[in-house]
């Protein structure tokens, strides 16, 4: 199976790079952007065959090291 | 007194922390790898030293945090070890849990590297005592990511508590409240983004990081 990951900053949390990334695009012309966010997607092929235990191994994984959740939250994708 | 630093692979101020600590108890450090899964017997003071750790991957200091050496590091310092990280340090102490909040990616996305005036908000910590009626210091700051956050209620605690420790006078990253260095609520674990270590010889520009040294050394 495959999960995917993805990790992004918080709401309310200041995102520096999202907020450079909008600029960028308003410049470039593309008026219509209000706003960014940056995050990351983290994929991993998993051995396990059954989805629910397989997600919740990967919250754990979450939990434990591939998301700060001081300042970060994350949703978890599964796929076969 | 025996002091200790932990080197990860692509620390850089893992030197300069070991010169630092010699200069201060006249004995060099025990120099630590982080592949060791314990800290030698009778180390009274541990330096989380500067750098880029495991190439900062996923987040700053997230990798070696998860070391085993700082699992047994964290158990140590919650059994009252003393234990500083500066700059990269800093990080992990915060990715390991043994300080609140995050460094994020600094608020103007530059990498700031310059000397910084810092206030000291609290001198009665056990890393300041010996700054005396001393208010105001110049350490080096060199980082990317040096934006302290947390959110507000932590923030309270923090500044109700006096574990904010130092300030910048000019927010170089937009930490919040200006913080530049905390300790925990014991007391025992200090964190700053700035580099006190490199900070102890006039001829690099300024000697205002000994007596953080002198401070908790003495306190031991």
């Amino acid at each position: 199976m495959k999960a995917i990951i993805y990790v992004g900053l918080k709401p309310g949390v200041l995102d520096p790079q999202g907020r450079a990334i909008s600029r960028s695009l308003n410049d470039l012309g593309f008026e219509e952007v209000a706003a960014a966010r940056q995050g990351k997607v983290i994929e991993l092929d998993l051995t396990g065959e059954d989805p629910e235990s397989v997600e919740s191994r990967v919250t754990e994984m979450c939990e434990k090291l591939l998301a700060n959740t001081v300042i970060e939250s994350y949703r978890i994708e599964i796929e076969d | 007194m025996r002091t200790a630093v932990i080197t990860f692979p692509a620390s850089n101020c893992n030197r300069d922390a070991a010169v630092a600590l010699e200069k201060v108890t006249g004995e060099p450090p025990v120099m630590v790898w982080h592949r060791e899964s314990e800290l030698p017997q009778g180390i009274d003071f541990v330096v989380l030293p500067g750098g880029f750790s495991y190439g900062d991957y996923l987040r700053c200091g997230a990798m070696a945090s998860r070391s085993p050496i700082v699992k047994d590091l964290v158990e140590k310092a919650n059994k009252g070890l003393a234990v500083a990280g500066f700059c990269n340090g800093f990080q992990v102490l915060t990715e390991a849990g043994l300080l609140p909040g995050a460094l994020m990616r600094n608020k103007g996305l530059k990498f700031v590297c310059r000397p910084e005036n810092l206030k000291i908000t609290n001198s009665d910590s056990r890393y300041t005592t010996k700054y005396g009626s001393t208010t105001d210091v110049t350490f080096p700051v060199a980082h990317h990511d040096g934006n302290y956050y947390a959110d507000d209620e932590t923030l309270n605690k923090l500044e109700k508590r006096g574990q904010v420790v130092f300030r910048y006078a000019d927010n170089p990253n937009g930490s919040a409240r200006d913080i530049a260095g905390i300790c925990n609520e014991a007391g025992n674990v200090f964190g700053m983004m700035p580099h006190p270590e490199r900070a102890v010889d006039a001829m690099h520009g300024g000697t205002d990081g000994i007596n953080l040294f002198k401070s908790i050394i003495e306190s031991i």
